[in-house]
């Protein structure tokens, strides 16, 4: 789906606030100044004061010296960030996604938007009127890259748009600072005689990188639409909340339950209708006293089933304390994920990994012991017996190397090789008897030995000697001697064979 | 006589059953119809205890004919000479030894009962059980989830609501105490589920649980000392204490190309070479 951005310039942003705040600076050139290197600067002047000839940037001294008698402000730090998060906050009204432009512009994706207005034209009206009937000095244009949209905004009319995939032609005539480039750049451009964008289309872009450095291949990528751009929204989307206010507030465990239930029953048939499923949820009660108490679960797979979420949250619902009472209770999936119900019935397979009613098992044992009690292992690409297993990160991971199945492994291993006593004939023959746990085990048959070496890329030490061997019992146990004979070496209980 | 044993065991039924009236009519019609054969008696009382096991818990799983988990040398010890699914199997152990046997014949069933492609669930206090080991018992150890609990009273949790979901295959847990009633409640679990219950444990204290086998699984020493080199394949005494309808006994098993077989063919093959020396 093409997508659709809104840039708004406010060219006299502080100036403008002044001016709101006090009304009588409106006929009076002025200038906000801030300290910097031990003198004045110009931060921001407006519109009469720029029209004799006071710019920002230059020294409060040489300002006052073109206007006699010119008034000036104290800056105030961080005041164009309150202002634009302000009203990107306020435009939210046009669409959800707003978000700041430092230092002077905010960006709206306004995709599926503007036809609420009856259209592009009506609705970028509505943006502009509202807000220079504020009392703001503003430009602003609709294009398809947020690129685009900066550069007509600032380089073209009041009202701009740039219709659906006339993104080039319309950058054709603009000048290269369109582009958000660095002054630096600007100048070198201009000094070259490239001062319109149009002849830096259709040069390559190597060129373009060799000469000045691939911040300008990225931002004619990005008003062209070939790049993707991030945008910080001012306020996260998201799209699957469900609220419950209480007219009493809520003190008992069954009101609490009765709540989550009303929440599930409103959410899971909205994620089930856009064929979603919920990976995390969150369920938090606004107390009287102004706390609020959360419980949170996940899932193993995406899930709009009101039984099961019902079920994971029941285990945990204990832990909330209603104090005085809860009155709001909030439903929030942070997390969801493509799920399509039709397909899974479909698909269902008995009794597998991906069998639901496992998951749905593992997802309640998760929520009640937490996830770091439960594992799955998958073979992994290492001799040495600690690594040679890796815990799956989730149910769907596949083995990436084969189970290894030619030398023997004992079906229980220590967490850590114990120290044992051994008598053993050198230098690599089997031991003839060892002590552990306080009990000479005498030993009849033993296979071995297996060495398997450090891996020094890893971790640096001795390698090990590994021997199966059987004593008079019957029992089977794991051994080996870490080190040489003729060195420094120990022997160690590893585990016990089936 | 013959008439009458026929007669009790029924109304035996019918005070389990309710449905007396066919069910005598059927046992009276067999009954005519074997009088003509021999060993009529061990006949209707196959027949009889055949329809007391689904009402004593032991139903039989659609799908699944006789299934013997590859234990087809010792199935005539179990009822309906197939191995109990769907029941809690118990195991006693001693020491780390006792417990690694264990897990080793465990895997060999589990490995016949997870063919179908289920999933398995390990729960035990402390994470031992080596992965790499369970694939030489035909088990694909992705296919297990290993669950690690301090509390006794976690575990049992952790046991029994896997025993309740009806997508799981097997569940083995590790653990110590087990009251009778814990046992009640994971039979009665699975009795609905279908799931087939493993309980390793080690020094128990309390017996009577209501379980439906008790195992004792040990090392199996070598009986006669021959000159092949290593270990072989992993050998073990078993024990069956206790079964539901069967009859206990005792074998000497071993794992060799994936399946169970007879421990002495080796020890006698062995005597025969002695005597071909001698």
């Amino acid at each position: 789906m093409c997508k659709r951005f809104v840039s708004i310039w406010f060219r006299y942003l502080t100036t403008d606030w002044f001016i709101i705040r006090q009304p009588h600076l409106r006929n009076t050139p002025f200038v906000l100044s801030a300290p910097s290197h031990g003198r004045m600067i110009v931060t921001a002047a407006n519109a009469l004061a720029e029209s004799q000839g006071v710019y920002r940037g230059i020294v409060l001294a040489d300002a006052r010296a073109i206007i006699s008698g010119l008034h000036f402000i104290n800056d105030r730090p961080g005041l164009v960030e309150k202002l634009l998060k302000r009203i990107a906050e306020w435009c939210i009204r046009f669409t959800p996604f707003a978000a700041i432009d430092l230092p002077d512009g905010i960006i709206l994706d306004v995709t599926g938007c503007p036809h609420l207005w009856g259209g592009e034209d009506p609705y970028l009206n509505d943006i502009v009127n509202r807000l220079s009937r504020r009392g703001y000095h503003v430009q602003a244009g609709i294009a398809d890259t947020i690129g685009a949209a900066w550069a007509v905004a600032r380089f073209g009319k009041q009202l701009n748009i740039i219709s659906k995939g006339q993104t080039i032609e319309a950058l054709f005539p603009l000048p290269v600072a369109a582009l958000r480039l660095e002054a630096v750049t600007i100048a070198s451009l201009n000094k070259l005689g490239l001062l319109q964008i149009k002849p830096l289309i259709s040069m390559p872009r190597s060129a373009l990188r060799r000469r000045f450095g691939n911040h300008i291949v990225q931002r004619l990528n990005q008003a062209l639409g070939l790049e993707e751009e991030i945008l910080q929204p001012v306020q996260p989307i998201e799209p699957y909340n469900e609220r419950l206010p209480c007219i009493e507030p809520i003190v008992t465990a069954a009101g609490i339950e009765i709540a989550l239930q009303r929440l599930l029953d409103a959410l899971c048939p909205r994620l089930q209708q856009d064929q979603k499923g919920l990976r995390t949820a969150c369920f938090k009660g606004y107390r009287v006293d102004g706390k609020i108490d959360q419980v949170d679960i996940a899932t193993n797979r995406p899930s709009c089933n009101v039984n099961h979420l019902y079920k994971l949250f029941e285990i945990k619902l204990q832990t909330i304390e209603p104090g005085l009472g809860i009155e709001l209770f909030v439903l929030d999936a942070p997390k969801v994920e493509d799920h399509v119900a039709e397909q899974e019935k479909l698909w269902e397979v008995k009794g597998g990994l991906d069998d639901i009613r496992f998951s749905e098992l593992i997802d309640h044992l998760t929520g009640k012991f937490g996830s770091n009690t439960i594992h799955r292992f998958l073979p992994d690409e290492h001799y040495w017996p600690e690594r040679s297993i890796k815990p799956a990160s989730s149910l769907q991971e596949k083995a990436t190397t084969e189970w290894r199945l030619n030398t023997p492994r004992p079906i229980q291993v220590l967490p850590k090789p114990e120290h044992i006593e051994v008598t053993a004939p050198v230098p690599d023959y089997p031991p003839m008897n060892f002590r552990y746990k306080g009990k000479l085990h005498k030993i009849i048959k033993a296979d071995g030995p297996e060495r398997i070496e450090q891996e020094w890329w890893l971790q640096e030490g001795q390698h090990r000697d590994y021997y199966a061997v059987e004593d008079e019992e019957g029992c089977r146990y794991w051994l080996f001697r870490s080190g040489h004979y003729d060195e420094k070496y120990e022997w160690f209980i590893h585990g016990f064979f089936a | 006589m013959l008439l009458l044993t026929i007669v009790e065991t029924s109304k035996f039924e019918l005070r389990l059953s309710r449905q007396s009236t066919i069910h005598y009519i059927t046992n009276a019609k067999n009954f005519s119809n074997l009088q003509l054969m021999p060993f009529s008696k061990a006949n209707i009382m196959a027949q009889l205890q055949k329809e007391i096991l689904p009402l004593q818990g032991n139903k039989h799983i659609a799908g699944v004919g006789d299934f013997d988990a590859g234990l087809n040398l010792i199935k005539h010890a179990f009822p309906n000479a197939s191995f109990p699914l769907g029941a809690i199997h118990e195991f006693f152990c001693n020491g780390a030894e006792d417990v690694s046997a264990t897990g080793g014949f465990i895997s060999g069933i589990l490995s016949a009962i997870m063919q179908t492609g289920g999933v398995s669930i390990w729960i035990s206090s402390s994470r031992m059980v080596f992965p790499p080991a369970l694939k030489s018992f035909g088990i694909e150890p992705e296919k297990i989830i290993f669950i690690t609990l301090q509390k006794e009273k976690e575990i049992f949790w952790a046991l029994e609501e896997s025993l309740r979901c009806e997508g799981v295959a097997a569940v083995i847990a590790e653990t110590t105490g087990m009251s009778f009633t814990a046992s009640r409640r994971l039979q009665l679990a699975v009795e609905q589920s279908r799931v087939t219950g493993f309980i390793i444990r080690q020094n128990p204290v309390n017996l009577a649980t209501a379980c439906v086998t008790r195992w004792k699984v040990t090392h199996l020493p070598i009986i006669a000392h021959d000159d092949l080199p290593g270990l072989g394949y992993p050998r073990w005494n078993i024990e069956l204490l206790k079964v539901r309808n069967g009859t206990p006994g005792n074998w000497q098993l071993e794992w060799a190309a994936g399946r169970f077989r007879h421990s002495y063919k080796l020890a006698s093959i062995n005597l025969e070479k002695q005597r071909k020396a001698g």
